[in-house]
């Protein structure tokens, strides 16, 4: 193998296909949650704690600021399940050639978008 | 066979094997957790709180645990390898790849530590 091989860093360069983009923010995604769990924990510990510690999280999730980052964390976690639910299927063999990654990244955005409205719409 | 002292198993079949198994029990929980609270609109403190008490989601709570910290682990390996380089950073991508996971590591504990603490707590 070459010692020195040629290396393009200049984002501004690169486009990305579809594929690229489920991927790249499956990975960011991934990254997210690694933080997110701490939200995620917070909200497990409120919400199971006391009656009380029940009922003042309700009233907190009303806030602005806490139900969005809440929906953020949700929405990282819910773009990272189905991106990682076609990642399994593509391992299982399905839907690897050029076409079918194509349409299954398609699909992970659609689906993904409608789970993080649903999201938007119960949290609202 | 390449071995790394510093990914989860030392082996980048097992690695992605056990990526494989945590993420199946990680997406089967989430889509427990949130099955449940779909089919109970209006959600009240006692109905929650029996359900975690329920032994057998605290076995799955527990195991959706452990896979977490494993999966958590090999996916941020996964990225810093890739990004933290020796090529883009010299010698000190070691240092800071190292310093990364020692950090994850004591930041993962606390989780396990307080995970437990929340589940196993009730009564
Ligand atoms: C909330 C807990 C979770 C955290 C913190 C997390 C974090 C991560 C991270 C950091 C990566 C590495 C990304 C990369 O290398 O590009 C990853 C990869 C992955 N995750 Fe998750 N994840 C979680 C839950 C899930 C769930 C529920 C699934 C369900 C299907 C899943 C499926 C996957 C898969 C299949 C990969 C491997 C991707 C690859 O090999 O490129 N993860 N995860």
């Amino acid at each position: 193998m070459k010692k020195v091989r040629p290396v393009n860093l200049d984002m501004s360069t690169i486009h990305l296909p579809v594929t690229g983009w489920v991927s790249i923010l499956h990975r960011i995604s991934g990254v997210v949650l690694l933080g997110g769990v701490l939200v995620l924990l917070w909200l497990l510990d409120a919400s199971l704690r006391s009656q009380d510690s029940f009922a003042h999280l309700q009233a907190m999730l009303s806030g602005l600021g806490v139900k969005l980052v809440v929906w953020a964390v949700l929405s990282a976690l819910a773009y990272h399940l189905v991106a990682g639910i076609r990642h399994l299927i593509m391992d299982m063999g399905v839907g690897e050639t050029l076409e079918g990654g194509r349409r299954g990244a398609k699909l992970v955005l659609v689906v993904a978008l409608g789970v993080i409205a649903a999201l938007g719409v119960w949290l609202w | 066979m390449v071995t790394a002292a510093t990914s989860f198993s030392r082996s980048g079949v097992s690695d992605w094997l056990i990526q494989r198994f945590s993420a199946i029990i990680l997406g089967a929980y989430t889509l427990f957790i949130v099955g449940f609270i779909v089919a109970h609109p209006g959600l009240d403190y006692t109905t929650w709180k029996s359900l975690f008490i329920h032994p057998l989601v605290r076995i799955f709570s527990l195991a959706a645990l452990l896979a977490l910290v494993a999966h958590a682990w090999i996916g941020l390996w996964a990225v810093i390898t890739d990004y933290l380089t020796s090529r883009l950073l010299g010698a000190k991508a070691i240092v800071l790849r190292l310093l990364v996971l020692a950090i994850f590591a004591v930041v993962t504990f606390a989780y396990m530590a307080w995970a437990v603490q929340i589940l196993w707590g009730l009564q």
